[in-house]
């Protein structure tokens, strides 16, 4: 089972490690993990995504509130929230498949951000499957590098929201 | 005034009286500042032990237990010390020197990232990089410590904070923090219901673990169960939450408890774990307290709730706190009788049977009879090995402490847990119960006994084995016995005389009574070595 946890810490050095580690040491696992600062600078939030049986689930957000820099744990589930992923992918191309490319993107409604004479840098941002998505059509072209930021997500807009 | 003036000011605040430690270039601008201050300073002979000292300390008085050592080697040898108190959740303040903070992260000479390679024992730590935050995090890092869950907390502190001037002293009065809130107070709903399911209990039982004991909650326990008639056992970190011989207590659970209190949890109706981790030592088939019975599940941390066993209810908070609430309510359950008679059948045969060679001293008869020699609110502490299981199971707690390193097991953790207990109890009577193993692992302690004046006694069991290792051995791996035996051991006799310390020596039972009145008659240092049958076994 998938998880999605919003997680609201002191934007403290260390921090960080510290929840990471706990991951690791309780062998929870981590698909992804994204940080930012939030609209206070003493403030970050990490979206990690996780998975696992339904109590490793909870001891997850159990052990996530012990931390001492952890002020608050927000937890859904895919269904009830709107996720995204960033990824810069640089693809090798020629004239041959120039054109299959630019179709792909115009599909994928991804953006083509920078170019030299035989590789380009694609933009994507979507959902973390159509991301998958794109980087299996892009593998059959030859991918150089790429680089994504690893979900991002916000539980669904409720009417309850403050 | 400086930071490390600062640091000693904020242990008097908090009303520390002792700090066990050992000092170094690094942490000594606080040892330096100490002299002003009529905190005493112990000077442990090895940093884990200044760790085990302010736990047994703690352990006996309820505060917080200080320690404060140097950076590199210091810091990385008291870990073992933080870790077994984070495993038995006991409240420490360990303060570690580190290198001028200019130099973080160059490997200079005794650098070590402490605060990174404790981050899985502690509950909290601090890395200090301004001189005005000394006061802030001091408050912090003893509030941490002694509430909640308790645990130890961990304040690194370069040199050159130490040596930096502070511009203005005050001592918060208050902690404010918006990422700590611990419950302490049960829901009142969850209280309500455990109450209704007490009414309807035909076989309630109640699992008292080390939480009842830190939160000082062992009076408030046997009200309840006295009140409600709600027999007793315990796990080992919950011994002497309840007097060892009080009709309603029965016995220690887990694989080397009692077989009584075993068939008491496998047999309940309504199962009430308090202050329990429900470990696999304790509870070896966590579904076997789940199935056909009702679990109510309380603990201060709510991630131990549910983590092994799922509860029917579980209650978030304090012990003691939960206590009182429960004996607030209106409760018509019956007296229990037919529960209590079949329990106390199971109790008859409390003690494992055993074929004893009488050419040694038995562990079990000599235990029984030390506990009831010893003075009634002595404090006890059991080492790790056999002599630990022995103690659990013969130990008889009237009015005093039992203690031991439940958790982690960490060899060695008598002897100096035994001198932070007496140091905070002068007038109590501490006996260290130790093997000859875990003797070797903290005999360096013997001379900070000698030169502070702290008059504990220890019994060493010896069998010139590492017994549980060598039991280990003997069930799984068929006598092959590798790399246990303790052969090349001191002379026990000379070794003490070294430190002017008396010593007894007991071969066998025949003088056991008169040897124990030798060993406690007064108030002074004194080992006694107990020669045991090296093929005893505890199982």
């Amino acid at each position: 089972m998938k998880r999605i946890y919003s997680v609201l810490v002191e934007n403290r050095s260390g921090v960080l490690c510290k929840v990471a580690g706990l991951f690791s040491r309780r062998c929870f696992n981590i698909d992804s993990l994204a940080v930012g600062e939030t609209d206070s600078p003493d403030t970050s939030v990490m979206t990690i995504v996780s998975s696992g049986d339904e109590r490793t689930i909870e001891q997850i957000e159990k052990q996530l509130n012990k931390k001492l820099d952890v002020i608050k744990v927000k937890t859904f589930s895919e269904s009830q929230s709107i996720s995204r992923e960033l990824m810069l992918i640089k693809v090798k191309y020629n004239k041959g498949n120039r054109r299959e490319i630019l179709e792909t993107c115009d599909v994928m409604k991804a953006n083509i951000i920078d170019m030299s004479k035989n590789t380009m840098m694609i933009q994507i941002c979507d959902e973390p499957e159509k991301i998958k998505l794109f980087i299996s059509m892009m593998a059959s072209v030859s991918i150089v590098e790429m680089a994504r930021t690893g979900t991002l997500a916000l539980q669904k807009c409720m009417e309850a929201d403050t | 005034m400086i930071g490390a003036d600062a640091m000693v000011k904020c242990l008097e605040e908090e009303g520390v009286r002792s700090v066990f430690g050992y000092p170094g270039v690094a942490i000594c601008p606080f040892y330096n500042s100490i002299l002003q201050s009529d905190i005493r300073t112990i000077l442990i002979r090895t940093e884990q032990n200044a760790a085990h000292a302010a736990n047994g300390l703690s352990r006996v008085t309820g505060k917080v237990g200080v320690c404060a050592v140097t950076s590199g080697p210091g810091a990385t040898n008291v870990i073992t010390g933080i870790a077994t108190a984070f495993a038995d959740s006991i409240p420490l303040v360990c303060i570690t020197g580190q290198v001028n903070s200019e130099l973080l992260g160059s490997d200079v000479f005794q650098e070590a990232d402490i605060t990174g390679a404790v981050e899985s024992f502690v509950k909290y730590s601090y890395l200090i990089k301004n001189v005005n935050d000394i006061p802030r995090v001091f408050k912090e890092a003893f509030h941490i410590a002694n509430t909640g869950r308790k645990g130890p907390v961990l304040i690194d502190v370069p040199i050159d904070i130490q040596n930096a001037q502070i511009k203005d002293f005050t001592y918060p009065e208050e902690v404010s923090m918006r990422t700590y809130k611990p419950t302490v107070k049960g829901h009142i709903v969850q209280i309500k219901k455990v109450a209704k399911e007490l009414e309807r209990a035909k076989k309630p039982l109640i699992c008292a673990g080390g939480g009842v004991l830190l939160s000082d909650a062992g009076k408030e326990l046997r009200s309840f169960a006295e009140k409600y008639r709600v027999p007793v056992v315990s796990t080992m970190m919950g011994i002497g939450a309840m007097p060892t011989e009080h009709p309603m207590y029965f016995g220690m659970v887990g694989n080397n408890g009692k077989l009584c209190a075993n068939r008491a949890m496998n047999e309940a109706d309504l199962l009430i774990m308090i202050g329990a981790r429900v470990a696999d030592r304790a509870v070896n088939q966590p579904d076997i307290i789940t199935t056909n019975k009702v679990l109510v599940h309380i603990d201060v941390d709510s991630a131990e709730i549910g983590k092994n066993a799922l509860p029917s209810i579980p209650i978030v908070g304090d012990a003691k706190c939960i206590f009182r609430d429960f004996m607030e309510q209106e409760i018509s359950c019956e007296d229990h009788e037919d529960w209590i008679e079949t329990l106390n059948e199971y109790k008859k045969n409390i003690y494992r049977k055993r074929n004893p060679d009488p050419a040694y001293v038995d562990p079990a008869e000599f235990i029984r009879k030390l506990s009831l020699k010893m003075q009634k609110d002595g404090i006890y502490v059991a080492d790790v090995g056999q002599n630990q299981i022995w103690s659990c199971a013969y130990h008889i707690v009237r009015e005093g402490r039992f203690m031991t390193s439940g958790g982690m097991g960490t060899m060695g953790y008598s002897i100096p847990a035994a001198m932070g207990a007496k140091l905070a109890c002068p007038d109590r009577q501490v006996i260290a119960v130790c093997g000859d193993g875990s003797f070797q692992m903290s005999m360096m302690e013997l001379a900070t006994m000698r030169q502070h004046n702290i008059p504990v006694k220890i019994v060493v069991l010896k069998n010139n084995y590492l017994g549980m290792v060598r039991e280990f051995q003997h069930y799984n791996y068929q006598d092959h016995y590798s790399v246990v035996d303790l052969s090349g051991s001191p002379d026990l006799e000379k070794l003490v005389s070294a430190y002017d310390m008396k010593f007894i020596r007991l071969e066998n039972m025949e003088k056991a009574d008169e040897a124990l009145e030798a060993f406690l008659e007064k108030d002074e240092s004194v080992l006694m070595e107990c020669l045991i049958d090296p093929m005893d076994l505890v199982s």
